[in-house]
């Protein structure tokens, strides 16, 4: 009754391509923005700000970033965590070595060497597809990390491999509290998934999904595959470099190589999935599903450990965390294996018809 | 030039174990075209219940067979609960669902039998044998010995399977095309079942072996991620490229991390296989033994 687009006519080619081109969108895309800039930093606590709400967002860009070359281009990658990894110690580094040196300058210095190394290991994809190129991309992974705790210079020659990323400063103000970090990131997303958006919608992203649709009919169109797919490595690569600056800036301050694993790529390839592969809006639903679910399950299980007394050992909750993650996982693909954004199509139409269905 | 062999043979059996894996994964791609990445978590459960059956008091003689029914009852399990629902879905999201299972298994076995390493004793003693060390100076572990003709005998049976039996020829039909293989009457279901418990079995091989090498401990479930480059370098349908792909990447690792260690530094173990592979799949992008990809539109 209330989303029906009956009514807005389009009278310009402006109006035609708008992102959000019906009112009600543009309405609750209008509160979600109020809410997230303005009541969020005034109301919650500083754990919420530190436990979920910036590393939701970090993961959100990192989601954005796989998004980008798994879901748009088709090009499964299990590396997504080095690239971070290359991102947040680049960054580190344009800030150690250049006197000086603007912080959010660093962050795209930091993404640009992430997209270098996106595009170098990009290249296998011109010649392997599929699996061998996920199991290919986790050379990047493994060859990454190795060389962060290798090479001393990367580190800056600490001891143990770990850096402390240097405060926030921009334009003399600090960025310390949990609210003015939490800005600075959800400013910094806000602005990347904007463009990410407009680049799966354009030109770009469409040379993109036709090569990941059957890329040898893309290149008889006259689609340049390789064109296509090293930008959607370099797009891609770029966008996880940031969020591993950020992730080490913004989130945890002091970082090791190590923080960037396996683990964490695999994470952020289930946001994808989870989320909905080929959707902007997808890598922050699963992001909040990724984030949220192992908050949320220790939270459960406590409470019914004390109530219950049921007197579970911390390691037995820490692997029934582990189980329950899996079989959801499990389940949200075998119910919706188009990801939580597909359910949230479905419900626009049938809120649309509501509640007059015929 | 002894030294040289000594480390060469020492890597050429150590990539029989990292074969063994790679065996398990390359069945279900074979039958099923499923990527499982779950066969890693399969292994280290498939020890653990081994050696938590050992530790109920039971004699080894009855806990193999118990096991391999845990194994088969698992594989059913998997069938009905998450494969069959995602017939016909893409392979990625296949995948997804073995890394969810990986998750539930880990946690799984460790809820049931703890997460404390424990030794696992084959009545074999990973010592060098006498003879060969007598009549050519070099050492070899009759340990690695027994895994790889443990490793020839699984192939072998394994290549015959496939080939010669009509089971063998339905996965292959039913990795070809899920609806064209249902279309022509094959029991997918029944097909699919039969593969997860045979890789249950190898798991539980591969988990034996290795569990007696290295001790039973959470750390098993990376020897699936050693069997990966493993795989692409013999390719994902090929059984013999299994064990191809296992013995240059044992071998050329070894001779990797001796020869070329010292000079960056070391540790190259962890991501030398892959960028081996790697380099190799740019000449031929369908593995050594892969079947062939024709593309038309």
């Amino acid at each position: 009754m209330f989303y029906r687009e009956a009514g807005q006519f389009k009278t310009s080619y402006q109006a035609d391509v708008a992102i959000f081109p019906i009112r009600q969108d543009r309405i609750a895309i209008a509160l979600i923005a109020v809410t997230a800039f303005i009541a969020i930093p005034l109301l919650a606590t500083p754990y919420v700000f530190t436990g979920i709400l910036i590393p939701f967002l970090i993961l959100s860009l990192a989601a954005i970033g796989l998004n980008v070359l798994t879901g748009y281009a088709g090009q499964l990658s299990l590396g997504t965590a080095a690239f971070m990894a290359v991102g947040a110690f680049a960054s580190y580094n344009f800030m150690l070595r250049v006197p000086g040196m603007p912080i959010l300058l660093a962050f795209i210095g930091g993404g640009t060497i992430a997209a270098l190394v996106g595009i170098l290991f990009g290249l296998p994809s011109l010649r392997i597809r599929g699996f061998y190129l996920a199991v290919a991309t986790l050379a990047a992974q493994f060859f990454i990390l190795w060389f962060l705790t290798k090479v001393g210079w990367v580190t800056n020659y600490s001891s143990s491999g770990v850096i402390t990323a240097q405060p926030i400063v921009i334009l003399g103000y600090a960025f310390t509290t949990p609210p003015a970090k939490y800005l600075l990131v959800l400013s910094i997303v806000t602005l990347m998934a904007l463009a990410a958006k407009n680049m799966a919608r354009g030109n770009v992203g469409r040379s993109w999904m036709a090569v990941r649709d059957m890329d040898v009919a893309a290149e008889v169109i006259g689609i340049r595959p390789m064109r296509a797919k090293l930008l959607a490595f370099a797009v891609s690569s770029f966008y996880c470099g940031v969020a591993g600056a950020l992730f080490a800036y913004a989130y945890l301050g002091t970082v090791e190589p190590e923080a960037f694993n396996l683990d964490l790529s695999f994470r952020i390839l289930f946001m994808v999935i989870i989320g909905g592969m080929g959707t902007i809006l997808g890598s922050f639903l699963g992001s909040a599903f990724v984030t949220l679910l192992p908050v949320l399950l220790s939270v459960t299980v406590r409470y019914l450990d004390s109530n219950l007394n049921l007197h579970i050992a911390e390691s037995a909750i820490s692997n029934l965390e582990l189980m329950v993650f899996g079989g959801l996982i499990i389940f949200f693909l075998i119910v919706e294996p188009h990801g939580l954004a597909r359910l949230w199509q479905i419900a626009k139409e049938k809120l649309r018809l509501w509640p007059f269905p015929h | 030039m002894q030294f040289f062999f000594e480390v060469l043979i020492g890597g050429l059996l150590s990539g029989v174990m990292y074969s063994l894996v790679a065996l398990g994964f390359v069945l279900i791609y074979k039958a099923s075209g499923v990527f499982n990445f779950a066969q890693g978590a399969m292994v280290f459960l498939a020890a653990l219940t081994y050696v938590g059956l050992l530790e109920q008091g039971l004699p080894a003689l009855a806990a193999l067979p118990a096991t391999l029914a845990v194994m088969v009852v698992l594989a059913l399990v998997i069938e009905r609960v998450v494969l069959r629902p995602l017939v016909n879905q893409p392979q990625i999201t296949l995948f997804m669902a073995t890394i969810g299972l990986t998750f539930f298994i880990e946690g799984l076995a460790q809820i049931v039998w703890g997460a404390n390493v424990r030794g696992l004793d084959l009545g074999l003693q990973d010592e060098p044998i006498q003879w060969v060390t007598d009549t050519t100076g070099m050492v070899v572990s009759k340990f690695d010995l027994v895994a790889a003709g443990v490793a020839a005998i699984l192939v072998t049976l394994l290549a015959l399977f496939f080939n010669r039996t009509r089971i063998g020829r339905a996965l292959r039909a039913v990795a070809d095309d899920h609806q064209a293989a249902l279309a022509v009457g094959i029991p997918l279901q029944q097909i699919w079942a039969i593969v997860w418990g045979v890789a249950g079995a190898i798991a539980l091989v591969a988990g034996l072996l290795w569990g007696a090498r290295n001790g039973v401990q959470y750390a098993l479930t990376f020897v699936a991620l050693k069997a990966l480059p493993v795989l692409i370098l013999g390719g994902f349908e090929s059984i013999p490229g299994a064990i191809v792909g296992g013995l240059i990447i044992g071998a050329s690792e070894k001779l990797a991390e001796v020869y070329l260690g010292p000079f960056v530094g070391g540790g190259i173990e962890g991501w030398f296989p892959y960028v081996l592979a790697l380099l190799f799949l740019l000449i031929r992008p369908e593995g050594l033994f892969g079947e062939k990809i024709i593309r038309r539109i």
